[in-house]
């Protein structure tokens, strides 16, 4: 159990240090709350079966937020008037 | 404020190409040119215009926008098996969301196509026997201008009018139908004012009469629940760029049992069941299908959170400003479109100060006129009060900051604008402008 947890944590830190990184004010603040409330949703789950497919979802949206990241950044523009 | 303004005469003053010959218009198609780079993005608040991309959704599109490039159609070699099958998991995405079955999903450009496809495909395809069309006062540009053609070809359209809270009267409805309609079109959430029509009751009428049921489900795909067999809808249009998904895709429900026939609009190589000849645009496709699938993913979670944010919006401006009027019925809607009038104030004014924040009077198709929208006259909205309403558009991607920032923004504006009005100064006096014989000099 103590394995998962770990596994878990530190998806959750990836994910968000990744979603972080979003230079759109819009899809950063999203993503950041998105995982946040994904994970917490599904703080309660003890199913290892299921918490093993939540891991495998989460690790594929950590790609899908990596990638998206570095779109990103190649197309950056200006910050938002909410951003001062 | 001011770096706003010279946005504006930058842009005029500017030669139109500062870019070296070699560059050419590839690189120029980046929209930097618009905005100075220190200079600060509206935010956006027009989510019925158009939402953003999810990054979900570009994700799952650009491996078709890249290597996997065949034609769906091909059915001679890998490219086109790969690309048919991503179409098909896309068409199912579509279908899933709204309780249909693949077969019934026909890919469009867009909802305008669809729901010409529908209208005068149906109308068309059954104008033997029947002759009759209805629909509201209320519907799409798109919508209307079907019917109008329609009309020039001899068909009989019934615009009906809807109350005062933007719903249509069912009595009226069911009175309406004649033994000769085939289609009644009704739009389930409404662009401008975000009412949510009655659809359930609507199909069950039709169903009854026997009279094919159209719904231009643009606004409402993937926000709201929808089931076309609950609702007993037989044809509904979709657009993808209203559900966080790519422009210039959109599908057409079209059920198969009991079975709606349609003239086809566009006739060639027969894709499509023959209803909609062309290659569909396989990254476009699953675009549309990622963002039916996310948004049934998503549904719960960005609805409690959209009405969070449209409530906060709303309480904030009502608690501040007093001769507020929210257009639409206040039960029956989508939350995410929330349509002031801002009394004493002209609305264009109210734009140009709210400069930073990217809203709308209205649709987008009509923005362009000074015209008080049709929508809003048709609820029986005084003209004034027409001319001074701004449609706020919330989203998934809306953010707390920016809801309070349009908040006090608003409030301020509204504020300046009114003290600058001798109306606004004579309803303070008393004095009711409804009396006033205004002579011409």
């Amino acid at each position: 159990m103590a394995v998962v947890r770990s596994k878990v944590i530190s998806l959750y830190k990836m994910m968000m240090t990744e979603s972080n990184k979003f230079p759109s004010y819009n899809y950063r603040t999203y993503a950041v709350r998105r995982v946040r409330d994904a994970f917490r949703a599904n703080s309660s789950e003890t199913d290892p079966q299921t918490v093993e497919r939540l891991v495998q979802e989460g690790q594929k949206t950590l790609g899908v937020i990596q990638r998206q990241v570095s779109i990103g950044k190649m197309f950056e523009t200006q910050k938002s008037v909410v951003e001062n | 404020m001011l770096s706003q303004g010279r946005t504006i005469t930058s842009l005029l003053l500017r030669p139109a190409s500062r870019l070296p010959l070699w560059l050419g218009r590839a690189a120029s198609s980046q929209p930097k040119e618009l905005m100075e780079k220190d200079e600060l993005r509206p935010l956006y608040m027009d989510f019925q215009a158009t939402t953003p991309m999810d990054p979900r959704v570009l994700d799952a599109m650009l491996p078709f926008q890249v290597n996997y490039y065949g034609n769906p159609h091909s059915k001679t070699h890998a490219f086109g098996w790969e690309s048919e099958s991503a179409m098909e998991t896309a068409r199912k995405q579509v279908a899933d969301l709204i309780g249909a079955d693949p077969r019934e999903i026909i890919f469009t450009s867009g909802a305008t196509e669809s729901n010409n496809m529908a209208i005068k495909g149906v109308a068309r395809f059954y104008k033997a026997k029947k002759r009759h069309v209805i629909t509201t006062q209320t519907e799409h540009k798109c919508v209307l201008d079907s019917c109008r053609v329609l009309e020039s070809e001899g068909f009989s359209i019934t615009y009906l009018p809807v109350q005062s809270n933007g719903l249509v009267d069912l009595e009226l409805l069911e009175a309406s139908i004649r033994p000769d309609t085939s289609l009644l079109s009704v739009m389930t959430i409404n662009n401008e004012i975000g009412v949510y029509q009655p659809m359930k009751e609507i199909g069950r009428i039709c169903r009854s009469k026997g009279v094919f049921l159209h719904t231009d489900a643009a606004q409402a795909v993937g926000k709201i629940p929808l089931d076309v067999t609950d609702h007993k809808i037989d044809l509904m249009s979709i657009s993808g760029h209203k559900l966080y998904g790519p422009k210039g895709v959109g599908a057409l429900y079209v059920r198969r049992r009991p079975r709606v026939r349609l003239e086809p609009l566009q006739n060639g190589g027969g894709q499509e069941r023959g209803l909609r000849s062309g290659t569909v645009p396989t990254p476009l496709a699953v675009g549309l299908g990622a963002a039916c699938s996310i948004a049934q993913q998503e549904m719960e979670y960005d609805h409690h959170r959209v009405s969070m944010l449209a409530n906060r919006l709303i309480q904030k401006i009502m608690s501040e400003l007093p001769d507020v009027i929210m257009n639409g019925d206040a039960e029956q809607r989508y939350p995410g479109c929330v349509n002031l009038s801002f009394a004493y104030v002209e609305g264009e004014s109210l734009l140009m100060a709210l400069k930073d924040i990217a809203l709308s009077s209205g649709s987008a198709c009509t923005s362009a006129s000074l015209e008080p929208s049709y929508v809003l006259r048709a609820i029986g909205t005084d003209e004034e009060l027409a001319h001074s309403s701004i449609r706020f558009g919330i989203g998934r991607f809306t953010t707390e900051e920016e809801v309070d920032y349009t908040a006090k923004k608003c409030i301020h504006q509204v504020n300046r604008l009114r003290e600058m009005s001798p109306l606004w100064e004579m309803v303070q006096e008393g004095i009711d402008l409804k009396s006033i014989k205004w002579s011409q000099h």
